[in-house]
């Protein structure tokens, strides 16, 4: 009994490197097989755009609700101490420095990295990926390696919306809303945020989110049992996965980027 | 240059535990259709990704065309595979393209003919298989008989030296089943290749097959021209040709006694 229960622990924690090691590998054949898209930019082009422009709508209108939700929780707090001007400064900071980078990688694996689980892993089960290898076309190249630079560039563009978008919905409500002065919204928050400092630093994030949930989202696909039931499970692991990822890599970003503030 | 297309040589696979091929010994000759016949699960599909170099043997050799398929550096592999055509069960057409697009792609991935010289080389493949009308179709508006026809049109696209089919008849009624017969025969006699069928139809199999064999728990148990097989006189053959539910492959599955399992309960199961 005990017996089965550590062969079991053991067999798990096996399949767990396992896989490890093969979405690895993966990544090695798949980062030179992007050179093929400096000559068919064609490819790249068509996955950013079911990869990124049809994720903006949820981008937008989530990004314009956050930002509208921290400028009045923010106005709320800071009005008792007569700090209500600061309003701008406490939505553009948490907005660039953890809530875009953040909830927009979150956004972006649950639309974008299922979908793209959930597309390779299909084209895995209807022999799609075998045909082309039988056809003499490297899939890792044809579909997956666009897939992967598509998502990649995507997320820190739509993270840069998402704060555009939060800014002006913090706008509205701080100023348009609350009666608070244009004049002080805008200046407060460009004397305390810093481009280097907040902007850039959030941007690195996003990317490196961008990095982790697309390779999570198109390896899930890659390996995914191709059945029904496989691919569900994969879409699955892909959104649990890489939203803990995302979670995870935000607090030690952060610490390594902020941490000597 | 030899008679012999691909030779496979004491060639052993096993997926886990499990052997599927334990030393089979295969010649599939240069022109004609070449049946490989077996029951379900004998790994008739492995064998043609073998072949195609998708899988490894654990042992022993596949040699297309006097080349080894399983020691090729990846370039001389896809060059190899430019060469052969392969038609999956599901027709593994990408279905975000149309019909046209499916049988352009391999054209557009390995040549560097123009607009024009392809759509002509598209309809002609079509044509051939009796769907030009259906080029702007896409295909999950196909039947399951014409996606697999258009998965023909596609695999010889490159004007392949070998055509390998897998299960093409299974699922078909009786009319597209007809029809795939006849194209496999005619796509064979026009082109003048080598065409292998995996394939547990027998009758439509054998009506049209130059050479037979038949595997079945990892061995070749039979082989030959299609009448010498309907006259073996092996009861493993006769029951697979003649489709008996009962013979040396039993119709019960290895259980226990009736008696244990279902009178008396003293049988291991609950």
């Amino acid at each position: 009994m005990l017996l089965d229960y550590i062969q079991s622990l053991g067999r798990q924690a096996l399949s767990a490197l396992q896989r490890l090691g093969r979405g690895n590998l993966f990544l090695l054949q798949t980062i030179p097989a992007m050179r093929g898209m400096l000559f068919r930019p064609g490819l790249l082009i068509r996955q950013m755009f079911s990869v990124g422009v049809q994720t903006l709508l949820i981008i937008v209108v989530a990004g314009l609700f956050v930002g509208m939700v921290i400028a009045l929780q923010s106005y709320y707090a800071l009005v008792d101490f007569g700090a209500e001007d600061s309003v701008s400064v406490m939505v553009v900071l948490s907005l660039f420095r953890e809530l875009s980078p953040v909830v927009t990688a979150l956004l972006f694996a649950g639309r974008a990295g299922s979908a793209l689980t959930a597309e390779i892993g299909l084209m895995k089960a209807t022999e799609q990926l075998s045909g082309m290898e039988m056809m003499a076309v490297n899939p890792i190249e044809r579909v997956i390696a666009p897939r992967f630079l598509a998502g990649f560039i995507s997320l820190p563009l739509l993270t840069a919306i998402f704060s555009a978008v939060g800014v002006v919905g913090a706008y509205l409500v701080a100023v348009e809303l609350l009666g608070l002065d244009a004049g002080a919204f805008w200046s407060q928050a460009k004397a305390k945020v810093d481009l280097y400092h907040d902007l850039f630093n959030g941007m690195i994030k996003s990317a490196v989110f961008g990095f982790v949930v697309v390779w999570i989202a198109v390896f899930e696909g890659y390996d995914c049992v191709p059945t029904s039931d496989g691919l569900g499970r994969a879409t699955t692991r892909t959104v649990v996965h890489s939203s803990l990822a995302v979670l995870g890599l935000d607090f030690v970003l952060t610490a390594l980027m902020f941490g000597d503030d | 240059m030899t008679d012999t297309l691909i030779n496979i040589r004491d060639m052993h696979f096993n997926r886990g535990e499990r052997v599927i091929f334990d030393g089979i010994d295969m010649a599939i000759p240069r022109k004609g259709i070449t049946a490989i016949m077996g029951p379900s699960g004998t790994g008739k599909t492995t064998l043609l990704k073998l072949i195609g170099g998708q899988l490894f043997p654990d042992s022993g050799s596949i040699e297309v065309d006097g080349q080894n398929v399983h020691q090729l550096k990846t370039a001389q592999l896809y060059a190899l595979r430019k060469r052969m055509g392969m038609l999956f069960q599901s027709g593994a057409l990408l279905t975000d393209l149309s019909v046209f697009d499916n049988v352009a792609y391999p054209l557009r991935e390995h040549t560097k003919l123009n607009q024009s010289m392809i759509r002509q080389l598209v309809l002609l493949k079509l044509h051939a298989v009796g769907l030009r009308g259906a080029a702007d179709l896409m295909p999950a508006e196909l039947s399951g008989g014409m996606a697999r026809r258009v998965a023909m049109a596609r695999a010889i696209a490159l004007d392949p030296m070998m055509i390998m089919y897998d299960e093409p008849f299974t699922g078909q009624d009786p009319i597209s089943m007809g029809v795939l017969v006849k194209l496999i025969r005619e796509l064979n006699d026009v082109l003048d290749i080598c065409s292998i069928v995996v394939s547990h139809d027998v009758r439509e199999t054998l009506s049209i097959a130059d050479y037979v064999y038949v595997i079945s728990d990892g061995k070749v148990i039979g082989q030959g021209h299609p009448d010498e097989l309907k006259a073996s006189t092996s009861e493993w053959i006769k029951q697979f040709v003649d489709g008996e539910a009962d013979g040396p492959v039993p119709f019960h599955y290895p259980a226990e006694a009736v008696v244990e399992d279902l009178v008396t309960g003293n049988g291991k199961r609950r």
